[in-house]
């Protein structure tokens, strides 16, 4: 089933390392699917990421977040393709590829009879790591990343639910993995809660690469550096945030606040009488010229006694529009860049892969 | 082999650890000895227990226990992947770099290795009987092997029930109908004819089997059936594992 949304390959230059490093992958996956009982629950999707990137999976319930990284932690294995991880086959090698993997699931894999240094001693020794100073001295060291010190000795059943989901992460990075995934890592967390985690995600961004799956729009917009958006199995757009408005839905928005030369009523302008009705019309008209300038109008109110432009643009176009604006004579008292929320860009490809195989329903 | 006999004993020592942290450990412990007890004193001092010889009030002590022992197996292993599974620390298993053969055998281990200990807590019977009669130690010796040897057996198979569900109850419903059927096989070969009378007998996990050890008699074949069932429904257990991943 095709969703003409564009190639779900990413171009690899594009996503390469600023300093002119080679693109370094640590995820290939091609043609990967996953199949419950005969029912589709993922794929095939193929995708390619790097190292030290934080991807953020998004999509509705049931859209195949879950499933996609249960594969790539090891969890399940693919009824169709290939994966590798660091160049490890997870198919053939599926222990080796664990050992690369911290996985922390939507319910963090806690036993609740354990105290929590006893718990993550045994998840590090459970990954191989030997016992002795090194052990202990990387257990310091995740307590204190993960702020579990005050509750080192307590049973994880006596813990609320913001340090059982750290007590889940510090499990996950305990044994120095170079992939971290988390799947819903704000899941059941109160607003503090979620805060504090996104902190200590950030925190861990350039030790590992991060895969989160989460609905959290906010925390994947300001986490990641690039989204995966998957619906009804299927990756139907990838990018960065930015890029995503752009490509998918052209939509930038600009709001400039410029005022004329001399002092004028603004009732004139929007009546297009006097020097500055005249001077806004034209004003507009030279936006209008501009190249990807989709459309320019005036906007509601007026601010600090100048008025409002918008101009809809499909990139971004705020050097030009300045440089025409002053060029026209008008003083740029503000200029506003906003794109499109993740929510409207999120909704639009959902609406836009809906349609699609709406319509190929309906032609078959 | 080093790494994989390391992973398998972080497993065992952490399932361990679990039943003798648990009230459901301390539950299946007090009620094997105290109906393992009481049973005792039913057959060494009851009414006719003069009439006995110690040799075969201990026969019977080891008999009695052979049932709760096979009784406390069922308990003790089908919540090993079950309450995993519920809790959702199983996927912390899945997605460690152990095999699924590892997970099943340290799991396993745990669980022989706390019944083992709550099994040889009744010694002080066949004591008893040996401070006031003559029995020896190598019949004591070798019906304890027995007990462990039916209890690791359906440990295993408590085990691979436990692997194929999430909910306690059905697979406490599975690990006591295979354990129910398999104890059936022996009373049924007298009713089968010819050849499934050997066949049948053969298979029983009780009678012909655990017969000589609870008599003190030790015979190759017994331990060879024992392993080979504890060994095939492991496997069993082993290959659920792996089919949950391909699912």
């Amino acid at each position: 089933m095709a969703v003409p949304l564009g190639d779900p390959r990413p171009d690899l230059s594009r996503i390469a390392d600023p300093l002119g490093e080679p693109f370094n992958v640590v995820i290939e996956a091609s043609g990967l699917s996953k199949y419950f009982g005969g029912k589709r629950a993922l794929g095939p999707v193929s995708f390619t990421i790097g190292r030290g990137e934080t991807i953020g999976f998004l999509g509705l319930n049931g859209a195949g977040k879950t499933t996609v990284l249960r594969i790539l932690a090891g969890d399940l294995r693919p009824s169709a393709g290939t994966l590798t991880v660091e160049g490890v086959d997870a198919v053939r090698q599926p222990l080796g590829v664990r050992r690369l993997v911290g996985f922390l699931p939507e319910l963090p894999p806690v036993y609740p009879d354990m105290a929590v240094t006893d718990y993550l001693r045994f998840t590090a020794r459970l990954r191989g790591m030997p016992a002795g100073s090194a052990l202990e001295s990387r257990l310091d060291e995740v307590h204190a990343i993960t702020s579990l010190d005050p509750v080192r000795t307590e049973l994880v059943r006596n813990l609320s639910q913001g340090y059982r989901q750290r007590v889940g992460l510090a499990q996950a990075i305990v044994h120095e993995p170079a992939l971290l995934i988390l799947d819903e890592p704000a899941h059941d967390l109160d607003p503090a809660q979620i805060v504090e985690m996104r902190r200590l995600i950030a925190s861990l961004r350039g030790r590992h690469t991060i895969l989160i799956s989460s609905h959290n729009l906010p925390e994947i917009s300001e986490t990641c550096d690039r989204l995966l958006v998957l619906d009804a199995g299927e990756i139907i757009a990838q990018g960065t945030e930015a890029e995503l408005s752009e490509r998918w839905l052209g939509v930038q928005r600009t709001e400039v606040v410029i005022r004329a030369p001399g002092p004028g009523p603004l009732a004139d302008a929007r009546g297009g009488g006097e020097a500055w009705g005249d001077g806004a019309a034209a004003a507009l008209e030279r936006l209008r010229r501009l190249d990807a300038v989709k459309e320019v109008t005036l906007g509601e109110g007026e601010h600090e006694g100048g008025i409002v432009i918008v101009v809809e643009s499909a990139s971004d176009r705020r050097a030009e529009i300045c440089r025409t604006l002053v060029e026209g004579g008008f003083d740029v008292l503000r200029l506003g860049h906003r794109q499109r929320k993740l929510e409207s860009i999120f909704l639009g490809l959902i609406h836009g892969a809906e349609r699609t195989r709406g319509s190929g329903h309906s032609a078959a | 082999m080093e790494r994989s006999g390391r992973a398998v004993a972080v497993i065992l020592r952490r399932e361990l650890a679990a039943y003798l942290k648990s009230a459901h450990g301390y539950v299946i412990a007090a009620a094997l000895l105290l109906l393992a007890g009481v049973l005792f004193y039913a057959e060494a001092l009851g009414p006719r227990a003069g009439e006995r010889l110690s040799a075969d009030v201990l026969a019977r002590f080891f008999f009695n226990t052979s049932g709760l022992v096979a009784v406390a197996a069922v308990a003790l292993s089908v919540r090993l992947f079950t309450d995993e599974r519920q809790t959702g620390s199983v996927v912390l298993l899945n997605t460690a770099p152990v095999s699924d053969l590892q997970i099943v055998m340290g799991k396993f281990l745990g669980a022989l290795a706390f019944l083992t200990a709550i099994t040889v807590a009744t010694l002080y019977m066949p004591l008893l009987i040996m401070v006031n009669g003559r029995i020896s130690w190598g019949h004591v010796a070798v019906g304890y092997l027995g007990l462990v040897l039916l209890g690791a057996a359906v440990l295993a198979i408590g085990l691979f029930a436990s692997s194929l569900t999430r909910h306690t109850l059905a697979a406490a419903v599975a690990g006591g109908a295979i354990t129910g059927a398999m104890f059936l096989f022996y009373p049924l070969s007298f009713v089968v004819d010819p050849p499934l009378t050997r066949v049948f007998a053969g298979l029983g996990l009780h009678g012909r089997h655990f017969s000589d050890f609870q008599a003190g008699v030790l015979h190759l074949r017994d331990v060879v059936y024992y392993l080979s069932v504890a060994y095939f429904f492991l496997l069993l257990a082993t290959k659920a594992l792996e089919a949950k991943r391909w699912q």
